[in-house]
């Protein structure tokens, strides 16, 4: 609980702005030859705007599924989702990637860097499809890259550098075309404590800053960084524990 | 919301970004695509060379001859003869170098022989063909003396009594020397030896034939006129001196006469480049269908290897069309490197061969052009169906190979 010191400390509680998402009743099931396999069953959720929202739960339990179908990377086969107010449950393909693109962040536990590449290429990759004028990319690529204090690695290429200031460019990468939502997913599954404790912090500052978050984890201790607890088990949502 | 887009330069540097990651793979990939460009650009190459050298070397004889004949038709129309001045009207023609007339002369039953003899059994007497010639044949055949000399235009102003052997001829009447005035006869009309002939290039039957003025032809046989006119024509005027030497010879019919002339240079050209071409364009053909299935084989590796980059790719935003783009434009560029190499190491096995043999290299402009297009043609098509299966990967599944 250390780490959430800080955001006692500042006592902001972040107002009841619009939901950046919003969903009622998703399920998703998975054909597996003849039977289908329910991964998540009727899921009510909502994140508000500056939202820092954790979703917990041991694996298998669902939360890769829940991630995808809000990263939009996955269709839910029933219920509704509301993405800043407009439903996406049902759009198709080139609109999702649109929103997917110009709207969502993501973190990976991976990190998903291409090691062949400079730090600042892979987070102007981010803007690639996006229509951001090249010049323009660089220099927010510089800014999110100053924002995660990794200025000095800007020419390295991926491959040399830690795994914490990997997952550093990663979150980089994730914010620098402004989304309205950051999905990250175990982002501190391959890092030691120390790290973990280090990219933690950066997403409490994000989270100050006004970013919404949505982390998925199975580590209950660092899910606690987040304003708002939510359990996963077996495809259903738990009880919220709120703070 | 608007859908994402692309723009093209950062297509092109997505992709040579991709292949620049692997320099080592993309060389050897390209290694294909380079051995069947290069060997088509040689191909054609030393095709054309040699093709260019064959002319060289044909021209003397075959590209330069025009042969005008008064043969009947077919049809059985009677031959018309060619005029008495044929040497003087054709000889001013733009382009003929030299011009004579050639026919054979009716001798009847008379035989040619080196002595006179009473011998019953005639075995000093030979059957040798009797040809009539004008003074400008010598050179239209290109021929030469062994000795002596040919007759000229006061030879046959004054229809002298005078022969020319050809070398066969000399051998059987068993005369080797002129200096001394042989005689041969025809019949018991006796004619001095000017002159015996060492060889011609063209008109061989004057090899084993006793040659006269056709002054004399006419004055003992009533000689009606040569039946073929040799032109030797300078190199490349052949088709015009072939449709105007009818014309010149008889102004009221030319269609009466049948014109021989050279094979055109570019007909000649085309048909040995042709037999050149056509074995070893099938072999440069393999193995640039053995480079597309390289390229097509790496993409495709690249692709599944990559799997987790095309997820991340997609969680950016770029739609399937976004990444089938850049893996064919990859696979072109590969194409397209190929293709310069390849024309490249082709144009520098025809310079080197060339400076070897002593030729002058030639080439088409178009195939250095040409030749990277169509490596860029070889990747495109080999990127295809990699591209199509990165296209078709879905997001989800991408993103959980990892890397």
């Amino acid at each position: 609980m250390a780490g959430t010191t800080l955001l006692q400390a500042t006592g902001l509680r972040p107002a009841p702005l619009s939901p950046v998402l919003h969903l009622s009743g998703i399920g998703r099931t998975f054909l597996s030859g003849d039977t289908e396999v329910p991964a998540l069953t009727d899921i009510d959720l909502t994140v508000t705007r500056g939202e820092y929202v954790s979703v917990v739960g041991p694996s298998g339990s669902g939360k890769s599924t829940l991630l995808h179908i809000l990263g939009l990377l996955d269709r839910p086969t029933t219920g509704s989702y509301l993405f800043e107010g407009n439903e996406v449950a049902d759009l198709d393909e080139a609109s999702r990637t649109a929103i997917r693109g110009r709207r969502i962040g993501f973190v990976f536990q991976s990190f998903h860097l291409l090691s062949h590449r400079t730090v600042l290429e892979n987070v102007t990759m981010a803007m690639l499809y996006t229509e951001v004028k090249r010049d323009v990319r660089v220099e927010r690529a510089r800014a999110a890259l100053d924002a995660v204090g990794l200025t000095h690695r800007i020419e390295f290429p991926a491959s040399r550098l830690s795994g914490g200031e990997r997952q550093r460019v990663a979150i980089a990468r994730a914010i620098v075309s402004g989304p309205s939502l950051v999905l990250a997913d175990e982002p501190t599954g391959n890092l030691d404590s120390v790290t973990s404790e280090s990219i933690l912090g950066i997403f409490d500052s994000l989270r100050r800053s006004g970013q919404t978050i949505v982390m998925i984890t199975h580590d209950a201790s660092i899910a606690a960084h987040a304003d708002r607890r939510v359990s996963l088990k077996d495809g259903r949502l738990q009880l919220e524990a709120a703070r | 919301m608007k859908p994402t887009s692309m723009q093209w330069r950062d297509l092109v540097s997505e992709s040579v970004a991709g292949l620049a990651s692997r320099p080592l793979r993309t060389l050897l990939t390209v290694l294909g695509t380079v051995l069947g460009i290069a060997a088509l650009v040689s191909t054609v190459g030393i095709a054309q060379t040699a093709g260019n050298r064959i002319i060289g070397t044909f021209d003397a004889l075959q590209a330069t001859s025009v042969v005008v004949t008064n043969e009947s038709s077919w049809s059985g129309d009677a031959a018309v003869a060619f005029p008495s001045d044929s040497e003087d009207r054709l000889i001013r023609l733009n382009g003929v170098e030299a011009v004579g007339t050639l026919g054979s002369v009716n001798v009847g039953s008379d035989l040619v022989s080196a002595v006179k003899l009473d011998d019953p059994l005639g075995r000093y007497e030979f059957q040798i063909s009797v040809l009539a010639a004008s003074p400008g044949l010598l050179d239209a055949v290109k021929g030469e003396l062994r000795m002596g000399r040919w007759f000229d235009v006061g030879h046959e102003e004054r229809a002298d009594d005078v022969v020319i052997l050809g070398p066969g001829a000399a051998s059987q009447l068993n005369i080797f020397r002129v200096d001394q005035q042989p005689v041969v006869f025809i019949g018991d009309k006796p004619f001095v030896v000017m002159g015996i002939i060492r060889d011609v290039d063209r008109q061989p039957q004057l090899l084993d034939a006793v040659i006269m003025p056709e002054a004399t032809a006419r004055k003992h046989y009533g000689y009606a006129g040569a039946t073929t006119v040799q032109i030797d024509v300078s190199l490349g005027a052949g088709d015009l001196i072939a449709e105007q030497a009818p014309v010149a010879l008889n102004p009221n019919d030319p269609t009466v006469y049948r014109v021989q002339k050279p094979p055109s240079v570019d007909s000649l050209r085309n048909r040995v480049e042709g037999e050149i071409n056509s074995l070893f364009i099938i072999l440069g053909g393999v193995s640039l269908l053995v480079g597309a299935i390289g390229i097509a084989n790496v993409t495709l590796v690249s692709v599944l290897e990559r799997v987790g980059e095309i997820g991340l790719r997609r969680a950016f935003g770029a739609r399937r069309r976004h990444i089938a783009g850049q893996f064919l434009l990859e696979s072109t560029t590969m194409g397209i490197i190929g293709g310069i190499i390849g024309a490249t190491i082709g144009i520098l096995v025809v310079v080197g061969l060339s400076a070897i043999r002593q030729w002058t290299p030639v080439l088409a402009p178009w195939i250095p052009f040409g030749a990277p297009l169509l490596g860029a043609v070889t990747g495109l098509l080999a990127g295809v169906f990699p591209s199509l299966r990165a296209a078709s990967l879905e997001p989800v599944e991408a993103l959980r190979s990892g890397t």
